[in-house]
């Protein structure tokens, strides 16, 4: 299995034992999250998402030794960005935007945010070539013509082609919450 | 999490959720395992020489350059973390 495609309890096995490249898909894997809860949850400038973005990293490195169930790492990030972020409203005194945020409610926000996570992780069971042109249309908001540019294929290839992975990501992402439905029904 | 069909619209949005993060963010994160011995290696060594730490603490990126260490952003944030004892 590639290490990509590793759960994360596997990949933060091998970032214990210094593999570094487990630590890159690591990176890799929460990057977008991280950076979409500073950013759209909680709102930071660019510089002090950046500052939470490191220093979660950061301390990601350090504590992950530590973490008492390695199946629990995304929770843990999210907690942990979460609560950089609100002290780095704190510490820089945004008072206004810190009442503009209650109003939205991050936690609304963030229930949004790791929706799109576990979309993304079934998105990861696709094909490369469905999760290149998803990724790049959807994610990146790339033109037809700019994937089409970047891939060397006609535009109307890539519309069909985003058309058919959508509907594989939607079967595959129905599928995956079934069975999660399923499985949280039976430990009830 | 929903037991009910995803109309295409919705899927989109949930993926526009999560753009990339800048290269330049995730390059440094993923550049902290090498950085980190570099760092461990000058910290040890500030907590021995005062001088030393003075200067990391006045100037850091002149004292790393001196020092022979690259200064990149990455060592410079985490080693500032560390010097103020975080």
């Amino acid at each position: 299995m590639a290490l990509a495609e590793l759960p994360d309890a596997e990949l933060v096995r091998r970032m214990r034992s210094g593999d570094e490249a487990a630590w890159a898909v690591f990176v890799e894997r929460y990057s977008r999250y991280v950076y979409a809860i500073a950013t759209r949850a909680y709102r930071l400038r660019e510089h002090d998402a950046e500052d939470v973005f490191q220093e979660v990293f950061a301390r990601a490195y350090t504590h992950l030794g530590s973490l008492r169930s390695d199946d629990a790492v995304r929770p843990w990030i999210g907690q942990l960005t979460r609560r950089l972020c609100v002290d780095r409203h704190r510490s820089t005194g945004r008072e206004e935007l810190e009442a503009e945020i209650e109003a939205v409610s991050p936690d609304d926000e963030m229930a949004r945010i790791d929706e799109a996570l576990s979309l993304r992780d079934a998105l990861a069971t696709l094909t490369p070539d469905c999760r290149e042109v998803v990724d790049r249309f959807f994610c990146r908001d790339e033109s037809y013509r700019q994937i089409g540019d970047a891939l060397s294929l006609p535009s109307g290839t890539i519309a069909s082609r985003i058309s058919r992975c959508l509907a594989k990501l939607r079967a595959t992402y129905e599928g995956r919450n079934e069975v999660a439905l399923a499985s949280s029904q039976h430990d009830d | 999490m929903t037991d009910e069909a995803l109309p295409e619209e919705q899927l989109a949005a949930l993926l526009a959720l999560l753009p990339p993060a800048p290269h330049a963010w995730v390059a440094a994160a993923t550049e902290l395992p090498a950085a980190r011995a570099q760092i461990d290696t000058i910290v040890a060594r500030a907590e021995q020489d005062a001088a030393l730490r003075a200067r990391l603490l006045s100037d850091l990126e002149s004292a790393l350059a001196a020092e022979g260490i690259e200064p990149t952003a990455t060592i410079a944030r985490e080693l500032a973390r560390r010097l103020a004892g975080g």
